[in-house]
């Protein structure tokens, strides 16, 4: 049978044949992860399972991720629970402070994921590494101290929807703006249970970073996967990273569920407006709503090409009286090369505050958190009320480059306007 | 593994709050979650529930909350089976891991009736309605989730594996 991307990885890592979308299939897994939000729930499982030593200590990450440098007594109770839990079973993978970053820029990054491969974890952006070609979804803490303990967790075989995405890129649209059409598009459900494959001319143009932004916004499309072919350019980023990894791509004549063909020839930039990310309209048409805060960073949109984009638009202006302009490189190596580019002098140049590669306000943790009636413009993933604080704020979803313009700006912005 | 019991059918996009309220998320003590098992739905819904029983639903069961106490609130219930025509994604992996077996038949449901009484092969993967002979076809469920099921759900599943 010739089989999509999704059951294609599925079917090398099981003994079972896989006939059919909708089958229940048992696999090995290669990575299992999980945060310092959802790693204590998970030990608590893996102990009641009377598990002693998880399945392999190079195959489980563990980050300190979302709470961390630790802002207050508790998440500092979770993270010691977790470090001590490390330390017994021998993890190698453990990260904490200064070698530690957001997970899903993180994991990339060292290597740790790649094509071919099926990760789990206890946070819902693990299909991030989809950008890689890697099967990558999340489950519940329950499920991953189940994949700790064993090694192997159950799938049911998704049916796949494929986009298309043809055409050039106009200036100043990019990945973020590809995959809040589709979300507008199909809505926050209209990938529920889904595999979502990407394809076309406009995807092959796209980097391996721009792909993982994609990826890890299948989840806000209800999506279990957002699935990329492996192709030069993923294989010249994972041997970079130590790893061997062969191509990879759906077989000819595989069984789509849906096919969506998007042109972007022409396309401006768009913004997901509060509350979902599904609301999405051309920056046009929102541009001058007012701002009290920019968040450029996540694992949405932190890595070294969004620093990069935003450093470009911030370079020589300065960001409006007013408002806040938070950066955080997702990770301690895009710090440093951010540093070496000079990228972080531009953003401290323009007044933006640079913070620590920590999730932070993305999830309404600490380092940015909005009061009542506050609005933000953020390169993050979800903008559900009271995502970045009060119930009363707001948040947009934009690029990199949006949300430069507008923090200069002081209002929604259009790149180009400037 | 099969069942045999009488169908309580529900409607389409019964969320976990209409299976089991948030206020009565302070235990996870099976038998009392199960006394209140679909309140939302109907105060004193189950009542009518006898041990063995079949829950059959429409489109998009289980949606909303991801709250594991949904499907331990079905089984403490006394039903071991949900047949719908579809059920929401993380609600199905809960299930399984909490040791509910769910099967899905899509526009199929139409062919049981509140109060017939289903028999259900899940190996098979055959459910045959004893009350108006119709029978539907679902895929059957591997030996691997039977073994999970079997062993009431994930956390005595992996122990058994490692004992
Ligand atoms: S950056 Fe935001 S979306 Fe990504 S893992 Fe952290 S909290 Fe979750």
């Amino acid at each position: 049978m010739a089989h999509t991307l999704a059951q294609k990885i599925l079917q090398a890592h099981t003994d079972e044949a896989i006939m059919a979308a909708g089958q229940i299939v048992r696999c090995r897994v290669s990575l299992a992860l999980a945060n310092d939000i959802t790693a204590p729930l998970a030990i608590k499982s893996f102990r009641a399972m009377g598990a002693k030593k998880v399945f392999d200590r190079d195959k489980v990450a563990l980050v300190m991720d979302h709470f961390t440098p630790q802002k207050d007594i508790d998440s500092a109770q979770q993270v010691k629970l977790t470090r001590e839990f490390a330390r017994e079973m021998g993890v190698t993978h453990y990260y904490e402070g200064g070698d530690c970053g957001v997970e899903h820029a993180l994991l990339p990054e060292l290597g740790l994921v790649g094509p071919g491969d099926v990760v789990v974890g206890a946070d819902s952006h693990t299909c991030t590494y989809g950008g890689l070609g890697a099967f990558a979804t999340g489950l519940g803490s329950t499920d991953v101290a189940g994949a700790m303990a064993l090694g192997e967790t159950w799938f049911k075989v998704p049916p796949t929807i494929r986009a298309t995405f043809t055409g050039t890129l106009p200036r100043w649209v990019g990945a973020k703006d590809l995959i809040l059409r589709l979300i507008g598009e199909i809505g926050v459900d209209g990938a529920l249970y889904r595999a979502l494959e990407f394809d076309g001319a406009a995807i092959e143009a796209l980097s391996v970073e721009g792909r993982m932004t994609i990826a890890n916004m299948a989840i806000e499309a209800g999506g279990k996967v957002g699935l990329f072919a492996a192709d030069e350019k993923t294989l010249a980023y994972t041997a970079a990273r130590g790893r061997k990894d062969a191509p990879l791509s759906a077989d000819p004549g595989a069984t789509y569920e849906r096919e969506l063909t998007f042109d972007v020839s022409g396309m401006e930039p768009v913004v997901a407006c509060p509350h979902l990310p599904e609301n999405v309209k051309p920056v046009g048409e929102v541009q001058g709503v007012t701002l009290d805060q920019v968040v450029i960073g996540s694992c949405t949109n932190g890595r070294i090409s969004d620093m990069r984009e935003a450093a470009e638009v911030l370079k020589g202006r300065k960001v409006a009286k007013g408002v806040r302009c938070i950066v955080l490189p997702a990770t301690p190596g895009v710090w440093k090369e951010a540093l070496k580019e000079g990228l972080i002098e531009t953003f401290m140049e323009s007044g933006c505050i640079v913070g620590p590669a920590t999730c932070g306000p993305c999830l309404g943790g600490h380092m940015g958190i909005l009061a009542d009636g506050e609005r933000a413009i953020a390169t993050t993933n979800r903008n559900f009320r009271g995502r970045m604080g009060s119930l009363e704020s707001e948040v947009y979803l934009a690029s990199p480059a949006v949300a430069a313009a507008s923090a200069v700006a002081g209002v929604i912005a259009h790149p180009g306007s400037l | 593994m099969s069942y045999t019991g009488t169908a309580h059918k529900v409607g389409e996009h019964i969320d976990t709050d209409a299976i089991i309220p948030a206020r009565f998320l302070v235990t996870t003590d099976t038998r009392k979650l199960g006394e209140n098992c679909m309140a939302g739905l109907e105060e004193g819904w189950v009542k009518r529930v006898k041990p063995g029983d079949v829950m059959v639903a429409g489109r998009n069961f289980g949606c909303g909350s991801s709250r594991e106490h949904a499907p331990i609130a079905i089984l403490g219930a006394g039903m071991p089976v949900v047949i719908a025509h579809s059920f929401a994604r993380i609600f199905y992996r809960n299930s399984f891991n909490m040791g509910l077996l769910l099967l899905e038949v899509g526009d199929e449901v139409d062919k049981i009736a509140d109060g017939d009484t289903v028999e259900v092969d899940a190996a098979k993967g055959l459910i045959t309605n004893r009350t108006t002979g119709a029978t539907i076809t679902c895929p059957p469920l591997p030996a691997s989730m039977r073994e999970l099921l079997d062993k009431g759900g994930l956390v005595p599943y992996v122990r058994e594996k490692l004992a």
